[in-house]
């Protein structure tokens, strides 16, 4: 015990001594997480999506879908030219172009009971955007549809164009033989147009104010439901979602993972040099050595994962949910780190072969494991591909007991998968040490 | 008679085709350095390295005090002292942390181990360095300090595998210094070297080895009364000697070959001793010797004897 103490006691003094490892391990990643934080946090105006609107209908109803538009709170509208907007949009200031052109409100409100051919509105967007394109989609829907319903049903534009519908259908009966008789939906359709005549006829009653149609006062057509939004989080005083949480576990992960890189290079390093033989010449096992080394790596990554969500929290607010589950995330990601170094230098010829393969190794790992980007935002097939990923779990583990809210329940999965893939590297490289010994 | 410390019995150990060490065998006896003497690529390291017990040999065995010398011999290992050709030091450690650590491989700990660091620095005169990193030392200290290292747990045999590898002969000197005082200590030491004279100065028993099999295994003294001549003797005249002088010279006492060359003899002698007669039998001729020099015959000259080559080569 007092060589294998002996052994990690050496690592740890190594490791601090030099100061330029722990510059890279430590600032870096917190660095490089402050950044990635701050772009993607969401900004003072909620995260509303930035919309130009180009208002070329002067009607009632133009009119009201614009003011509509600029009620929302997921938006952020500026009235522009068309021109212009479409200068924002190509320059990416603005993420959407809507273009009502003139006379759609009258257009809408005439297709709405007739099979015609129905007025367009021009959205222009930056392709990067088709997300948010969907977003403002269906934010426009709402607001035509009650807009324009609103008036057939209350406004004078509703009333003209009743009254229009039911003569058409009046001049159509009476061209029609009586031997043939009317066509039955026609009927009908007459029918419910006399209905909405009558409906309009009655005394106008309170508008919103914003020409927004409300269920039983203006008569328009309105959402049939609405929603509460809650984001959803396992403790009742959990702040909810923090993009620091997830940059901080995404470059925590993938410099504590170089350092890794460097552990199995130091260890290829030691038995180019007499260090290696020197150590095996004492006695001690080969499988001593190995595991010490691979203690204090572990301990090392424990410790850089700790310190930089100690910055984490202190300074950029992100939320340790459960200490418990965190503790057992940042142990098995740091055994799974040592596995990792071990791996490395029992299958690396040399230093230098070693370095660039592992380096390319660390990326793919790290990019798979939504370090960079959530794994939420890959096509389905690799989200579920990554699940072999190692990483991934240490990641979506971090995620859980940060921002997500969760307990030491919802890390374990993570925390087993960890300490399974760093048995296996760690029994792996123990395989290949002892048959290059013999 | 002193008892047999380390057997080497048959040593083979090959490298895909290339047989490194083919057969090696040869004793240590408790207190005496035996100097491991070949050219670069002879075997020695890796002999050394199954003496350590660091390589499986393909077959043979090594005993340590009647014990087996295996990969896995813990007991055996601490009674064996390493140090490796290559600096088995972590440069960013002070030399006290080296220590430290080496000693607390064989187990030392606590005040044993601080007094244990204290005594081996004292023997390789670098007490007033022990905070310092290796890095800041010289080629020279580095190795000192690679010694000490293998010090640390007192043991009964040190092998040496080319310790003064890159090392200025100040430093080396100090080196031999302090093997030297571990000598008189009665600790037996085994010295691998391609260097000569390093040996001829240390080991009071020599293997030579080429091609990873032993070709003599002897005394200084008794490998150089294989040749038969242990020593030279040049000598430079006032004028040229008659060829009957030339002739009745090499009939001599101790004269085994002799060359004259214009106004020079090189004279070849069994012995070193007998240079002195020779130099009276020529004043007595008549012969007015303006220079001499005598020189005893080297290791170097035994492995040419053995081998038709030269350790260089």
């Amino acid at each position: 015990m007092t060589a294998f103490i002996a052994l990690v006691r050496k690592d740890l003094i190594l490791f601090l001594s030099d100061r330029r490892a722990l510059l890279m391990s430590l600032l870096l990643p917190i660095v490089i997480a402050a950044f990635f934080g701050s772009v993607f946090a969401p900004d003072s105006r909620g995260g509303a999506i930035d919309v130009a609107l180009v208002l070329q209908d002067t009607s009632d109803a133009g009119r009201k879908i614009g003011a509509g538009l600029k009620s929302e709170s997921s938006l952020h509208v500026r009235d522009m030219t068309l021109m212009d907007a479409e200068q924002a949009v190509r320059k990416g200031e603005r993420k959407v172009a809507i273009v009502v052109p003139p006379g759609f409100g009258e257009a809408a409100g005439t297709a709405l009971f007739s099979a015609g051919a129905k007025p367009a509105i021009r959205l222009m967007y930056d392709p990067s955007q088709t997300a948010v394109l969907a977003m403002v989609k269906g934010m426009l829907t709402q607001q035509v549809m009650s807009t324009v319903s609103a008036e057939m049903f209350g406004g004078p534009m509703g009333r003209r164009l009743t009254e229009r519908g039911l003569h058409q259908l009046d001049v159509q009966a009476r061209a029609v033989p009586a031997t043939a008789g009317a066509d039955p939906r026609d009927q009908a359709l007459h029918d419910m147009l006399a209905s909405v005549q009558k409906f309009q006829a009655l005394p106008a009653q309170a508008d919103d104010g914003q020409g927004r149609g409300r269920p039983g006062t203006s008569g328009g057509m309105s959402m049939p439901f609405t929603t509460h939004d809650e984001g959803l989080t396992d403790q009742a005083q959990a702040q909810g979602y923090n993009a620091y949480a997830h940059a901080f576990s995404g470059m925590g992960v993938q410099f504590i993972l170089f350092m890794g890189i460097n552990t199995g290079i130091g260890i290829l390093l030691a038995r180019r040099s007499g260090v290696w033989n020197r150590l095996l010449a004492a006695p001690v096992s080969l499988a001593q050595v190995i595991l010490a080394r691979a203690a204090s790596a572990a301990l090392i990554a424990f410790g850089l994962l700790c310190a930089i969500f100690t910055v984490g929290v202190l300074v950029f607010g992100v939320h340790v949910a459960s200490v418990a589950g965190f503790v057992g995330i940042a142990l098995g990601f740091g055994l799974l780190t040592a596995g990792f170094g071990l791996l490395i230098a029992a299958f690396g010829k040399t230093p230098e072969a070693a370095r660039g393969i592992a380096m390319f190794a660390t990326l793919v790992l790290v990019m798979l494991s939504g370090a960079w980007v959530p794994s939420f935002v890959f096509p389905p097939w690799v989200q579920q591909l990554t699940l072999v990923v190692p990483t991934r779990w240490a990641i979506d583990g971090l995620d859980a007991v940060t921002w997500r809210g969760l307990g030491l329940e919802a890390a374990a999965p993570a925390i087993g998968v960890e300490l399974v893939f760093a048995l296996v590297f760690m029994a792996l490289a123990l395989w290949k040490f002892g048959r290059e010994q013999r | 008679m002193s008892s047999v410390l380390l057997s080497v019995n048959q040593l083979v150990k090959s490298y895909g085709a290339r047989r490194a060490v083919d057969g090696v065998s040869f004793k240590v006896l408790a207190g005496q350095t035996v100097g491991l003497l070949g050219p670069n690529g002879a075997g020695k390291s890796t002999i050394v390295a199954m003496l350590c017990g660091l390589l499986r040999p393909d077959a043979g065995e090594v005993f340590l005090g009647g014990a087996p010398v295996t990969v896995g011999a813990a007991a055996v290992k601490r009674r064996i002292g390493v140090v490796p050709q290559d600096l088995a030091l972590y440069e960013d450690l002070s030399a006290r942390e080296n220590l430290r650590l080496f000693g607390a491989l064989y187990g030392l700990k606590g005040r044993a181990l601080d007094a244990r660091i204290g005594h081996v620095l004292g023997q390789v005169n670098l007490l007033d360095r022990a905070g310092d990193k290796p890095l800041t030392f010289s080629g020279g200290m580095k190795r000192r300090l690679n010694i000490a290292s293998a010090l640390m747990h007192d043991p009964e045999l040190l092998v040496l595998d080319e310790p003064t590898v890159g090392v200025d002969p100040q430093s080396r000197n100090a080196i031999f210094d302090t093997l030297q005082a571990l000598q008189a200590q009665g600790r037996a030491l085994i010295y691998t070297s391609h260097y000569m004279e390093e040996v001829e100065r240390l080991a009071d028993h020599i293997v030579i080895i080429d091609h990873g099999k032993v070709l003599a295994d002897d005394s200084p003294a008794a490998l150089y009364r294989r040749l038969n001549a242990q020593a030279a003797l040049r000598i430079e005249l006032a004028e040229a000697a008659p060829a009957s002088l030339v002739d009745a010279l090499a009939g001599q006492h101790g004269v085994t070959a002799l060359q004259a060359t214009g106004l020079t003899l090189e004279i070849r002698l069994r012995e070193p001793g007998d240079a002195l007669p020779v130099m009276g039998w020529l004043q007595q001729a008549g012969c007015r010797p303006l220079h001499f020099a005598t020189a005893r015959t080297s290791l170097e000259e035994v492995f040419l004897n053995l081998t038709g080559r030269t350790l260089r080569d």
